[in-house]
């Protein structure tokens, strides 16, 4: 079946039919190129919403201080609420859920923070040891903000690197004070924040009762983070409504009152992006399936009229003594030679087009597009096996029908 | 070689039928040289397809070369096709993608020959006819007497105990003819068994043996004696 002999014959077949060749080629090469570039797409657009998220823990819920909305037990709307470190306290002992906690007094833009000569405009954020957890900080050189800084209201201060290179240059920045707004603080630790956000590496950390006691904050925080542990996306819900009902108590508001207190969860965030993502995920392989059910009925199509362009063809074979089966096996092999080889085509110029486009392209959403070699040689082969298919039935008809018909045929 | 008793063949077409041979017994000789003749829809080249094997029969015993052929597998049908039978057609038949010499060689394709040594032995049929400067024309770059020239080499190459010819001649000019029907004769001098489908009488009287068909049944069947020149007048 697989003799020279015959490839050369087949060979001779498609170099004299270039085009009907080409055609063929062409669906099957088009099909899969066109579910590779769906494929790495989708990935593309996976991987890009994933790292969106990579910047901070995925199962946080933030608190921060706003304006009530709503009358409430006799007092009129437009009401402050400011959380304390008493809320923070309060929350720690009496909600179940919870596996880090931490409060945040941030100093805005506009904080001379400086070393000998050297000085910068740098966020100053003040916060507890479990902060570096939340915001998913690596620390590269020595440690972050610990208990004994809080306790102590040590002036401990944790900076990034890029804050490191501008103030220190070559010089080494462990152990070494800065000073924030005029007070010294001392360099216990260098992070990095790998979310690549320039704003997240404009900052320095500092012990939160330091910075309440030294800038003047009294008790008061800005934001309270907690993380929840591995909890559901209902589970979470159900912490972020204990918490709002506990700090509608203590702070007297409407619990329903939308904006007295802002509370974004990043668990029921994350989950309906990855709800969105899986839409999208399966919008992309009905396309992709669609794709190739296309290129499957392209080339049963053109098989069809191959075989049917070659009636006559196949009569004057059998008038010289062709068999039935080396009917068929001429017109099979033609069909897998030529599906097979196409695939072939289309996956490398899938497959490099994105490999091209994934060196280009980088933005947040979208990120580093690939395919799932498996799915591409896969459809391949299933489109492969497809054409022989769809050769195999109409070549099987017209290697059984009398010689003399496929003589007659026109 | 050839023996056939009350053949029958009838073609169906929804639920009308066409009774078109309607009992034909007939014996061909190894070497003989025959005609058929007789009026257009009398069942000629249905005949001549039934011994060549491209069509079946109804009814009625067909011996081919002491082989019964009846309900044959197409498998078996293609090898004695391609051992014993040798086609010309009126229209030719060539497979408009190959050229000349790969046209010729194309029945040792399917006796298993080597690429190599068919296309030298396509060489020998193609110089045979005389068409050795054609080999790598494509059959539409050739004359229609050319065209069954190349025909006749490829019905030859397999070495065939018979050649079956449905009007060779029907679509060439007479000259052409003539020079094709040499070609015939000299076939059948190296002892192939020969039969013409024909309309032409003087192609027929350069036949041995002239058989006519009449509505499905032979009407004559008269030995020829010796080739006769064209301008004697037809038997009929
Ligand atoms: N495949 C077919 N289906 C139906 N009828 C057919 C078929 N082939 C031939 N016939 C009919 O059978 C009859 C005999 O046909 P055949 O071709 O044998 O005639 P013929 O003697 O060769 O005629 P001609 O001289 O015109 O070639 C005709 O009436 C023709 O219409
Ligand atoms: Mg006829």
């Amino acid at each position: 079946m697989f003799d020279l002999d015959k490839w050369q014959e087949i060979f001779a077949t498609i170099e004299k039919n270039k085009l009907r060749t080409f055609l063929t080629g062409f669906s099957v090469a088009w099909g899969i190129f066109m579910l590779i570039i769906l494929q790495g797409a989708g990935v593309g657009l996976q991987k890009g919403v994933e790292s969106q998220f990579r910047s901070s823990a995925t199962n946080t819920i933030w608190i921060w201080n706003g304006q009530t909305s709503i009358a409430y037990a006799g007092m009129k709307p437009g009401r402050d609420i400011q959380m304390t470190n008493e809320d923070h306290d309060y929350l720690a002992q009496s909600v179940n859920g919870i596996d880090n906690l931490s409060s945040r007094y941030e100093l805005w833009r506009g904080n001379t923070v400086s070393h000998d000569n050297e000085f910068g405009s740098y966020n100053v954020r003040s916060v507890h040891p479990a902060y570096a957890i939340i915001e998913k900080l690596t620390l590269l050189e020595g440690r972050f903000v610990n208990e004994i800084d809080i306790n102590e209201f040590r002036k401990s201060a944790v900076i990034s690197t890029k804050v490191s290179e501008a103030l220190f240059k070559t010089e080494e920045a462990l152990d070494n004070y800065i000073k924030v707004n005029g007070v010294p603080f001392k360099v216990v630790g260098i992070f990095t924040d790998d979310d690549g956000r320039d704003e997240n590496m404009q900052v320095v950390y500092l012990p939160i009762s330091t910075a309440q006691r030294v800038f003047g904050g009294g008790r008061d925080v800005q934001t309270i983070a907690v993380t929840v542990g591995d909890a559901t996306a209902e589970e979470s819900k159900l912490i972020q409504d204990n918490l709002k009902q506990k700090l509608a108590a203590r702070h007297h508001y409407d619990p329903t009152d939308e904006r007295a207190m802002f509370f974004w969860n990043s668990v029921e965030e994350f989950q309906r992006f990855k709800n969105l993502f899986a839409s999208i995920s399966i919008f992309i392989w009905i396309v992709g399936i669609g794709t190739i059910i296309a290129g499957v009925v392209g080339v049963s199509n053109i098989m069809m009229i191959v075989v049917k362009d070659r009636t006559k063809e196949i009569g004057i074979r059998k008038a010289l003594g062709a068999t039935p089966a080396s009917i068929i096996s001429l017109i099979l092999q033609e069909a897998i030679l030529i599906t097979g080889f196409a695939g072939y085509i289309g996956l490398v110029l899938g497959v490099g087009l994105l490999e091209l486009i994934s060196k280009q392209i980088d933005t947040p959403f979208f990120k580093q597009p690939e395919v799932n070699i498996q799915i591409a040689v896969g459809a391949t082969i299933l489109l492969v096996i497809a054409g022989a298919l769809a050769g195999f039935i109409p070549a099987r008809r017209a290697a059984a029908i009398k010689p003399i018909e496929a003589l007659r045929d026109e | 070689m050839i023996k056939l008793q009350n053949i029958n063949k009838s073609y169906h077409m929804g639920s009308n039928s066409l009774h078109v041979l309607k009992g034909i017994d007939l014996t061909v000789e190894k070497g003989e040289m025959v005609s058929i003749m007789g009026s257009s829809g009398s069942g000629k080249s249905t005949l001549l397809n039934i011994i060549g094997l491209l069509d079946s029969h109804d009814a009625g015993e067909y011996l081919l070369d002491g082989k019964v052929i009846r309900e044959m597998s197409e498998t078996k049908a293609a090898m004695l096709r391609n051992k014993m039978l040798g086609f010309v057609f009126q229209s030719f038949n060539l497979i408009s993608f190959k050229n000349a010499m790969e046209n010729v060689a194309l029945p040792l394709y399917y006796q298993g020959v080597s690429r190599r040594k068919r296309n030298i032995i396509a060489m020998e049929y193609l110089e045979r006819v005389g068409l050795t400067a054609w080999s790598n024309h494509l059959p539409n770059e050739l004359s229609g007497g050319q065209k069954q020239r190349l025909a006749i080499a490829r019905a030859l190459i397999g070495q065939p105990k018979i050649i079956l010819a449905d009007e060779p001649t029907g679509a060439l000019d007479s000259a052409t003819s003539s020079e094709v029907m040499d070609l015939f004769g000299e076939i059948n001098q190296s002892g192939i068994t020969i039969m013409i489908v024909t309309h032409e009488n003087d192609i027929a009287h350069r036949t041995q043996r002239i058989i006519k068909l009449n509505d499905g049944l032979i009407h004559t069947d008269q030995k020829n004696g010796v080739p006769r020149p064209p301008e004697k007048p037809a038997l009929n």
